[in-house]
Formats: structure tokens, sequence, C-alpha cells
């Protein structure tokens, strides 16, 4: 387990390199002059050349990946061009509120999910397989802001149940602490702040949440139904085992392993690609961060938004890896 | 001396329902086993042996398979139609259960010290600590080296043959009356084989643990059976002593079984193999299920089927040769088998 772990964690470095490499890039991918690009057609020469000195762009490329990567270690992000502010700052919050609004979107997806599979396994064929396998198709099918919209039809507007949008009462703002809302207001004590909290996460976590439930439900599900038919889950029966034992110890735990690949793939998609919700929601998360960025051509942050999004999803395939080995001591690479 | 009956089929059907229609796997099996007794159950692959033994433990799986009519008589007891509650007091503790295929048979992400440890607690209230203990004990009754370190290892760490003991060990683990063995040595080489052989047989005189032996090799109950019953097409064609059948047998079938097995001072050179192969179960036939393949057969065997003929001293053979009416046709049959 410990050389397990060692040897994924060695694997991470040429991952993480390659990474840095791609997003360095990106800036000179851009065709034209960089500082041209980022300054607009009708910047003078002067600027250009004051830009291109700023920026490091004379040096050669091998000295300004350096430099990058240099920074990048220090936990220096860059500078925005629209705010002029620190990237690491500024990306900090939004990186919170994606972290706080993927984890309840996950633990609705999971929840619901894994247990749909597994009552559909179960009882296979009945009411309740049909009925949790099309909601599963109708989940997987439907367009995620055509959802979101109607959710806050329904909910905020016509039954005046749940916020329609932001992460707290605009009028009245938190004080962060950790920038994770349910926390802080925890932290502060403030109990009738947490239950707002909590309730502007219920529709955008339900809205985000739909697509990876519906696909881990059928995952599953399938999964399940192949392990039930395997020679040991007949040997606990045969043991003297119920049921419930059976499915939740025995079985759960030999078809969980490629659901825990689809958990993992999902909330990395979740952490990088949730614009379309943040946006319809107003959530200021680093998805419409970057969205924003891209609007107005803020190389830096684009740049570091993407490098802080694939570092995510490499660390999430990584704990997903890590979780396998502890659950099936067969996985050794 | 008659000893305690145990266990009791009566004409079992267990059939299998499928998009071509219904499945008769067990086709009206009646058997018995008795206290202390070891009773082989011998037939080629698909002829319902390990289907009647699932039955017994209510295993068969549902769908598509369903127990539709007979009785299992456990001690005083009807268990067909006992509740899944009753069924889960008698499985693992009363009737113990070990399968063909060790390497899948047990979980492999548990460690062998969890499987058998759950196996005790499912049925007795006692500490982790002294069902571990026992859990060491059982391993090394079914001969394991280093058993204290094994209970800590998963499955596959060990050997087929270590896996067969280990799942032996948690058969036996309650001390069950009954212990089933589908096929306990067929996935195993011939020394693993005789050894596991000896584990239940010493099981058996040890504990006085009734053994319900299903196999498909003769030479297994010739070294571990009292009694053998024969099934072919998920009926039962023959039923007596083991060296009785073996020396003499009586169904046609029976016969090519054992012609067919390699002797080895014989100048044969081809061995001998019965005609044709196991009828579909899905297709319906009159008359004995054997008759397309028996070299014996005659006009009535297509049309009849035959009853269990009551050959005395034990001794039951399901074939028209044994009808006190066909007096001729067993005089023939006789005296074909003499050349």
């Amino acid at each position: 387990m410990f050389a397990y772990t060692m040897r994924r964690l060695l694997m991470l470095i040429p991952v993480l390199v390659g990474m840095t490499l791609i997003t360095f890039s990106i800036v000179h991918l851009i065709p034209g002059n960089p500082a041209q690009v980022i300054l607009g057609e009708t910047a003078t020469e002067s600027a250009i050349q004051d830009l291109e000195e700023s920026m490091g762009l004379n040096e050669p490329y091998p000295i300004q990946y350096g430099v990058y990567v240099t920074d990048l270690l220090q936990g220096d992000l860059g500078t925005s061009l629209r705010s002029k502010a620190e990237i690491s700052t500024e990306i900090l919050p939004r990186l919170a509120a994606t972290f706080e609004l993927t984890f309840f979107a996950m633990l609705f997806a999971v929840f619901i999910g894994v247990n749909a599979g597994i009552i559909s396994a179960w009882k296979q064929n009945s009411w309740f397989d049909f009925l949790a396998m099309f909601f599963a198709l109708v989940g997987v099918s439907m367009p995620i802001f055509w959802l979101a919209l109607m959710e806050q039809w329904a909910f905020a507007q016509e039954l005046g149940w749940l916020p329609a949008y932001g992460r707290e009462n605009s009028r009245d703002p938190i004080e962060p602490i950790t920038y994770f809302y349910v926390l802080d207001s925890f932290f502060h004590m403030d109990f009738s702040r947490m239950i707002q909290v909590l309730k502007h996460l219920i529709l955008p976590s339900i809205a985000l949440g739909t697509i990876p439930m519906a696909i881990i439900a059928r995952m599953t599900r399938s999964s399940m139904l192949e392990v039930m038919n395997s020679d040991y889950i007949r040997t606990v029966r045969a043991k003297g085992s119920g049921q419930f034992l059976v499915i939740y110890k025995h079985a759960l735990k030999n078809a969980i392993i490629p659901v825990l690949t689809v958990i993992g793939l999902q909330t990395g998609v979740l952490l990088g690609g949730a614009i379309l919700t943040e946006t319809i929601f107003s959530w200021p998360g680093i998805g419409r961060y970057v969205y924003e960025a891209i609007n107005y051509r803020d190389y830096p942050v684009i740049q570091s938004g993407i490098l802080v999004i694939a570092f995510l999803f490499v660390m999430i395939n990584l704990i997903v890896d890590l979780l396998y080995s502890y659950i099936d001591p067969r996985i050794k690479y | 001396m008659p000893k305690e009956t145990l266990l009791e089929l009566e004409n079992l059907h267990t059939h299998f329902l499928t998009d071509n229609g219904e499945i008769p796997a067990v086709n009206g099996v009646s058997l018995s086993l008795h206290k202390g007794e070891i009773v082989g159950i011998v037939g080629e692959s698909g002829c319902g042996k390990s289907v009647t033994s699932l039955s017994v433990m209510q295993l068969v799986p549902n769908p598509p398979g369903k127990i539709v009519s007979g009785n299992i008589h456990f001690k005083d007891e009807n268990i067909v139609k006992a509740s899944q509650k009753r069924m889960k007091q008698i499985r693992g503790n009363e009737i113990g259960m070990i399968f063909q295929e060790p390497m899948t048979s047990l979980n492999p992400l548990f460690t062998i010290g969890n499987q058998i440890i759950e196996a005790i607690r499912f049925h007795r209230k006692i500490s982790k600590k002294e069902a571990k203990q026992e859990s060491i004990d059982l391993l090394k009754l079914v001969g394991i080296p280093r058993a204290d370190e094994v209970i800590d290892e998963y499955p596959h760490q060990l050997s087929g043959g270590m896996r067969q003991r280990v799942m032996i060990a948690m058969s036996v683990s309650c001390d069950p009356d009954i212990l089933i063995a589908d096929e306990p040595t067929t996935a195993l080489d011939v020394t693993i084989q005789a050894q596991i052989l000896d584990i239940m047989r010493d099981l058996n005189q040890e504990r006085e643990t009734a053994i319900l032996l299903i196999t498909h090799d003769l030479g297994v109950v010739a070294e571990l059976c009292e009694r053998v019953i024969v099934m072919y097409a998920g009926q039962v064609v023959e039923e007596g002593n083991v060296r009785e059948i073996l020396k003499d047998p009586q169904h046609p079938y029976t016969k090519g079984l054992i012609r067919s097995l390699p002797k080895l001072h014989g100048d044969e050179q081809t061995l001998y193999s019965i005609p044709g192969t196991v009828p579909n179960p899905g297709l319906k036939k009159t008359g004995c299920q054997f008759a397309p393949r028996c070299e014996f057969a005659f006009d009535r065997c297509f049309n009849e089927e035959p009853e269990l003929y009551n050959l005395g001293d034990k001794r039951t053979s399901r074939c028209f040769l044994y009808d006190k009416k066909e007096g001729d046709a067993a005089e023939h049959a006789e005296s074909t088998l003499g050349s």
C-alpha cells in the first residue's frame, strides 16, 4: 500500500510538468504577438514593447518557462489584466464556492445514485427498477440549463421556497474565514445563516448533481447485477447471511470500484465545467471566473484557471486510484 | 441398524423458467441422507445434481429457477416452504455447503479471517476475538500451515487447494449436521484432491457430519462414499451401495459410465463412451430419458416412463429390464453385458 502510494505520487510529476507546459504554451500559441493580442488592435508600439518587457516575453522560451514554473511553485499565479489583482487571491474564494457546490452536488448524486442502483439491481425488473432507470435515462438526457431554469421557476418563483440565485443574501454578506460559507457560518456559530446558505445550495446542487446521479445509478446497477451472480455471493448466502449484509457488505464492496471511477470523473467535470450552472444561479465559482476572463481576453486568468482546474482533476484521480488499492488488495500497479 | 434420517427429498421438481419455456432441471428426485453417512450423487454435467443440492439450501437463483413441487424434509421439518428467516438459520449452521470453484467462491476483498469469523458470528453470539481463535483452530483442522498468518491474508494470496480448505473450514465452522459438497475436488489437481477427500472423511468420522457429495468422478465416490445415487436428465436412475454398483451396475447408464472408465490393467485400444449426448432438458420426451442412447432399449422404453424398480438390498434402478414383466429382456441384457 505504501509502495503503491509512493509510486502513484511519483507518477504525478510528469503529469504536472505536462500540464504546466500546456498552460504555458497557451499564451504563446495565440496567433501573432501575445502582447498585441492582449492590448488589442489599437495599441501603440511602445505600449506593446512595455508589456512584452513586463511579461518577460523577450526572453527565450526555456527561461520564460522556468520563471513561470518558479512563480507557480511559490503560489504566484500571475496578475489579472482586467482587475490588476493577484490571481491567486482572486481565485481562492471562487474555488471555495465551486468546491462547496460540487461537494453538495456529488453528495446528492452519490447518495441517491448508488442507492437507487443497488435497489434496482436487488429488485431487478420490479416497478422500482423500471421507474429508477426511467428517471436515470431522463436525467442523463436532460439539458442542465433547462432543468436549472425549471427549478428556479418552480421552487423560487412559483412556490417561493428557495432562493433563485447567489450563495447568500446579498444584503447581509457573511464575513469569510475559509470561504466555504457552510463552514464559515458554523465557525461564526450563526445557525440561521447556515440554514440560509444551505438553502442557497439546494437548487444548484440538484441541477448540477442530476447527470452524475443518473450515470452513477446506471453504473451501480449494472455493476451490482454482475457481482450478484458471482460465486462468492452464493457462498455468503450459503453461510446464512441476511440479504442486506450480502448486498451492502459483500456485493457493494466489489461493485463499487467501477462506480468510483465514474464518481471521480464526474467530480472532476463538475469542478471544472460548471460554467452553465454557475452562470444561471449567479454562483461566483471558478467556472464563471474563467468564462468572464475569456470574454475579456484576460489571458493570465484563463491560463491559471485552466491550470487550477487541471490540477484538481489530477488530484481527484489520484484520490480515486488510492481508494482502489484501499478497497481491493489485489490492485498493485 | 437404521440410523436417523437427516435429509429426505421427496419427488423434488426444480424448474427453470426461460424464454424457451419451462425446463425441468430436477425432475422428481427422491433421496435420503442419514446421520453420519456419506452419500454420493454422480452424473454428467447438466444432469441436475448441482441444482438438487442448491434446492436443498434454497439457493437456486430465482428467477429463473424455482422449486415447483416436492418436499424437502430436514430432520422433522419440511423446509421446502420454510421462511427466509428459517433458511438463514439452517444455511451455514445446520447445513454447510462447499462449491466447485475455490478460486471464485471466496470474496476477494475480505480477508480469510473476516469471512470465517462472519460465518461463525451469523449463528453464534460470541466475541470477535473468540471467533478469531476458533477460526484459526478450524484452519489448522483442515490442514492449513501457518494458520495464524493465513487468517489475515486475502484469498488471492492462497492456492486453489488452500482456498478449498478455507471453504471447508468455513462451511463446518458451526458444526453442521450436513455438509453438501458440490464437486469439491473438480477444479483441483489429483494430489490435492486426495488431501481434500481425506479432510472430508476425517470430518465425517470425528464430527459425525453427514456428507452429500456431488461429483461426476466415480473415483471420488469409490474413495469416500458408502451409498451412491446416479442421476440422469434430472432423475435418479440408480441407487445402491457403492461397491455393489461399481462391481455390478444395473442400469444401462451406470453400466456405460463404469465401462467408460479407463482400466489399469486393460488391453482396450479405444476407451468406451456412451453414444450420444445428454438430452437437452428443454425437450419434452415420452418414455425413458436414456432410451435414445441405450443399447438395450426396446419399444416400451420409448413409450412409457420407467419407475424406480426395487432390486432388493436397498438397490433401485429406473429401467424396464428390472420390471418383473420384462424377464426375458433382463436376461438378454445380462448375457450381453457378460461379453
